[in-house]
């Protein structure tokens, strides 16, 4: 019953339960967040994530912000970044973190999770130039390690950093670099002393978290949302 | 032959204290009277005044069995139950079909026969104190502290359903579907009554955690199934003891109303929680005591263990839950603790465990065998029968109707194969045994038919279920134990996960499991972390203490390995530093090494200290499998390593060794590096400030065994082969300044020979020949 009566007020939410695999009342729910982020704007742009109080101290926030306006998560096989999204970009971006259905083959489990994995893939890599460089695999090993830095671009921060402040942000390069060694043993094998390793591609790093269990891992409970704790 | 030896030595030794057990208490009364006699027959005559003093002659060797008859008893016992531990693993097809449990049962029931047939009186072995006191704790403790939090919180809903209406569903069928079974006149068990029935359903109905473990452990199944079993079985103890209580008293007053429920329930959140209560308060004192033992490390594995015995005393005190506190007490206090004491320590703490739960999990099931052979049983083929068929039906329908339930709300949902194992893996154990042993005769007449049956439930489980479910994991290809190696990449990834999963919950708005688990983290960081952890380590995100972890264990593993005919678990690759650096313009050129040019005679001299010292080292399991704690497969290529032809291979293969690690220098400042040293050494040690533009290879006193040790040999090798051309590609190097700077020449090449062959020559205050394997990361 309810899902027909949300139906007659939103025939679009047909062809989105369909893009993304939501319910309807899921659906309706993230309709109802999505206009409460956006002011009732109709598109949500980056400074309305910026608002968002819990965000504020996470470590990977300007990951987490960016990866809503990156194309390539759009399943438009494009790629780029944008400046604001409509709610239906809003909420292909959240299918990515949809529980995996009860009964799936093989194929479809893996399909979910190179789906999920090129999400992860795509936020490590910024420059879109499809191989995560050691470079943007210390940015992330780097956000991780020094939480807290809200609004800081990160010259700024190598420059604010005190000593005990840079011990850390060298180790977290040599884990980075630890990281990047291991991804590299897995993939490449053998590989002679003069060749360069560009970067991980994705073919790399679904090997590499190959026993990760993603497809549960990554997954957010929709079922128990209501609109009372969307109040904020 | 000399194998089969050392179980007949067990016998042997028993039959030995059979026979001292008969013979000799008598000679020791009649000794003791005879000296008694004697004395006060002699303060007699000494009294009327010394005369005729009659003179025993001194008795060279006498024999007083009586008052060190207690402690040779239990002596005797636990030596009995390792030597039979001993002689298991040795006989290899034997521990690969029949799980140990059901051997030590075995065994228990041969001793138990002995003693009997030696007209003797069976001690009452399995006395309820003896067992809830002295030889539960440490098993509980041993699984509490280990206990994988992760995983145990992620199922923490799932489990608790099973423990609590699990149990509180199997308690009620059984011990309702029982009555009704004997009220039947034909089975002549109408004297039993309600009550006493449902207190036999909820005692009978509990899943034992001792015989789980022993069971699970060697079937290697996969973490989830074996969590979630395990859990159960830990958490169960709540509702058993509640019920138990509940039962007993009710017995005696033969009414039970609504308020008596009611109270019940409360009397059940106040026991569940308030023993996880008083384990929580003794963790924490436990760890802020931890924070000022860095001047006493000696006594530091003795507060983990007093603070938790103390936790579980003080729930039982209260008819708390013993086993949640102690849980609680161990999980709470772990990583504080972990934090701030020594890896020696660690070490000292991870085998004591193991080793009390060991001999306890032994002990005990050579009593059930014992106390099998004791009691004087009262067979009553239908209610025994009854009992069985009704555990095992009780348990399917209970798991198969909680599930159905339980994967609504679960992301990953539980299979049948799965359900199977579930109900497959509840066995009951020892404590069913205590609980009814501790039934009052008086008010519980039917006492001896309950204890057949519930030892006749424990054979059953144990014996059948236990042996049978290892070729049913085979059989059903159950999901065994991932032995993948915990990268460095999968812990970013998780920590990643994790952030990722909490902001995209805020942005839902949706005050999920994230959300919470982050405030919690974020809580404990900012407050409880600071005051439990001492110093610079309270700190330490967790990236960088898994990440120094991995150091320290992959250098303990170089070690290792280098040692040995094989290689290490690493990745046998090419892949070096080098490969993953990106191009710089003009590569600095391999500048001089300030390594000393050592003579041959030197560095035969240096080789030859290097082999004595260097000493094997065991690798690390990751499990809590404490059968194969100590795996040691470079033992036996240890002795050849002593050669000389091998001392040449060690250090060819640890030059490639060093492209195979896939860890870049550790720093000499970094915690772990800190701690390791102050740990091998009694005085607190400082690192003397290098001296800026100098060149030094520091060599640490305090270990030989420290990765600098390593660095040596590194070193030596490089001695006269090209320099690298990647300075931060090297492993394991100390943090010298760019070997550019090399101006100060010869001078301190000079004085580092000196300097080099002191440290080697002196291993340091605290490392003696013959101490243990470095410490366990």
């Amino acid at each position: 019953m309810g899902a027909l009566q949300s139906l007659s007020g939103h025939p679009e939410y047909i062809d989105l339960a369909e893009k993304t695999g939501f319910s309807f009342e899921q659906i309706g729910v993230l309709h109802k967040r999505f206009k409460q982020l956006s002011h009732n704007e109709g598109t949500l742009r980056r400074a309305h994530f910026n608002e968002i109080p819990d965000l504020a101290c996470n470590p990977i926030r300007a990951q987490i912000v960016e990866a809503f306006f990156d194309k390539r998560n759009f399943h438009q096989n494009d790629d780029g970044t944008i400046d604001e999204i409509n709610f239906e970009e809003f909420l292909v971006v959240m299918s990515h973190f949809r529980p995996p259905a009860l009964h799936l083959t093989e194929e479809q489990r893996g399909n979910v999770r190179k789906e999920k994995l090129r999400f992860l893939f795509n936020m490590h890599d910024t420059d879109n130039d499809g191989t995560i460089t050691l470079e943007e695999y210390r940015h992330v090993s780097i956000s991780m390690l020094s939480p807290g830095r809200k609004n800081v671009p990160l010259m700024v921060v190598e420059e604010l950093l005190s000593r005990s402040g840079s011990l850390e942000k060298e180790t977290a390069k040599s884990i980075a670099d630890a990281a990047m060694l291991e991804v590299a043993s897995i993939s490449m094998g053998h590989m002679e002393p003069d060749e360069f390793y560009e970067g991980i591609t994705f073919e790399h790093f679904l090997k590499l978290l190959d026993g990760f269990e993603i497809e549960s891992k990554m997954s957010v409970r929709f079922l128990n949302m209501d609109a009372t704790t969307l109040c904020k | 032959m000399h194998l089969r030896s050392l179980p007949e030595l067990g016998l042997l030794l028993l039959a030995v204290f059979v026979l001292l057990e008969g013979p000799v208490p008598s000679l020791g009364a009649s000794n003791c009277k005879e000296t008694g006699h004697g004395e006060g027959a002699d303060g007699e005559r000494h009294g009327v005044g010394n005369l005729n003093r009659t003179k025993k002659p001194f008795p060279v060797l006498s024999l007083e069995y009586d008052h060190i008859k207690t402690p040779f008893e239990i002596s005797l016992w636990v030596l009995l139950a390792s030597l039979m531990k001993l002689g298991f693993h040795l006989i290899p097809r034997l521990s690969g079909i029949v799980p140990e449990s059901c051997l030590l049962i075995v065994v228990g029931l041969l001793v138990g026969g002995l003693i009997r047939l030696a007209g003797e009186d069976v001690p009452p072995v399995l006395d309820s104190k003896l067992f809830f006191l002295c030889l539960l704790p440490p098993i509980i403790l041993d699984a509490g502290y280990f206990l994988p939090i992760r995983p145990f919180m992620e199922n923490l809903g799932t489990i608790l359903m099973f423990a609590v209406v699990g149990t509180l569903w199997n308690a009620f069928f059984i011990g309702g579907l029982l009555y009704a079974v004997c009220q039947i006149t034909a089975v002549k068990l109408s004297h039993i009554e309600l009550l006493p029935c449902l207190l036999f359903g909820s005692v009978i109905s509990a899943v034992d955690p001792v015989a789980v473990l022993a069971v699970f452990e060697e079937i290697h199944i996969n973490e989830l199934l074996h969590i979630l079993v395990f859990g159960e079985s830990l958490l169960n103890d709540a509702v058993t003891v509640v019920l138990y209580h509940l039962f007993e008293e009710y017995t005696v007053v033969e009414t039970v109303t609504v308020l008596d429920g009611v109270l019940g329930v409360i009397s059940f959140l106040v026991v569940a929680l308030g023993g996880v209560l008083v384990g929580a308060i003794y963790g924490i004192l436990a760890a802020f005591t931890s924070r000022f033992t860095s001047h006493t490390r000696v006594i530091e594995p003795l507060f983990v263990f007093v603070y938790s015995y103390m936790a579980y005393l003080s729930a039982e005190v209260f008819h708390l839950s013993g086993i949640m506190a102690l849980i609680a007490c161990g999980a709470v206090m772990r990583p504080y603790v972990e934090a701030n004491i020594s890896h020696k320590s660690h070490t000292t703490i991870k085998y004591f465990l193991k080793m009390w739960s060991s001999v306890s999990e032994t002990l005990i099931f050579i009593f059930l065998g014992v106390a099998t052979v004791d009691g004087d049983h009262s067979w009553n083929w239908t209610f025994v029968t009854v009992t069985v068929i009704l555990c095992l039906v009780a348990r399917v329908i209970g798991v198969v109707g909680l599930t159905y339930i339980i994967n609504k709300f679960r992301i990953v949902k539980l299979t049948t194969k799965d359900q199977f194992i579930i109900a497959y893996g509840g066995l009951r154990g020892a404590i069913a045994f205590s609980l009814g042993f501790l039934l009052d005769k008086d008010h519980f007449p039917m006492r001896q038919i309950f204890l057949t049956a519930i030892i006749t439930v424990i054979f059953f489980t144990v014996f059948v279920q236990g042996m049978t479910i290892k070729p049913l994991v085979e059989l059903l290809a159950v999901k065994k134990k991932q032995e993948a190696k915990r990268s460095i990449n999968e812990e970013i990834h998780t920590q990643f996960l994790d952030h990722l999963l909490t902001g995209i919950e805020d942005i839902c708005g949706h005050y999920g499991h994230h959300h919470w688990k982050d405030k919690l983290n974020r809580f404990n960081k900012k407050y409880v972390k600071k005051c439990l952890i001492a110093g610079e380590r309270s700190k330490e995100p967790q990236l960088i203490a898994f990440y120094h972890k991995m150091e320290m264990k992959q250098a303990i593993e170089l070690v290792e390995s280098g040692g040995g005919s094989k290689l290490p678990s690493a990745v046998p690759s090419t892949v070096s530093m080098l490969n993953i650096q990106p191009k710089k313009p003009s590569a600095p050129k391999p500048a001089e090494r300030a390594l000393p040019q050592l003579t041959r005679g030197r560095e035969e001299e240096i080789r030859k200290i290097l082999r004595t010292n260097l000493q094997k080292t065991r690798q690390r399991l990751r499990s809590y499998n404490r059968h194969t704690l100590v795996a040691d497969p470079y033992e036996d290529g240890f002795n050849d390593f002593l050669k000389k032809q091998k001392m040449m291979e060690l250090e060819k293969k640890i030059k490639e060794m060093t492209n195979y690690l896939t860890v870049p220098a550790a720093s000499l400042d970094s915690p772990t590096m800190c701690r390791s040293r102050l740990a091998s050494d009694p005085q607190a040690y400082n690192m003397k400030p290098s001296l800026d533009g100098v060149p030094t290879i520091k060599v640490d006193l305090a270990s030989p065994q420290s990765p600098d040790s390593v660095n040596l040999l590194d070193e030596f090798k490089r001695a006269g082969q090209e320099g690298r051309e990647d300075e931060q590609g090297l492993m394991m190097k100390p943090p010298a300044e760019p070997r550019g700077a090399n101006q100060h020449g010869k001078e301190d090449e000079a004085k580092d020979p000196q300097k080099l062959m002191r440290c080697l020559s002196d291993p340091g205050p605290s490392a003696d020949e013959d101490e243990d394997e470095p410490f366990l990361p």
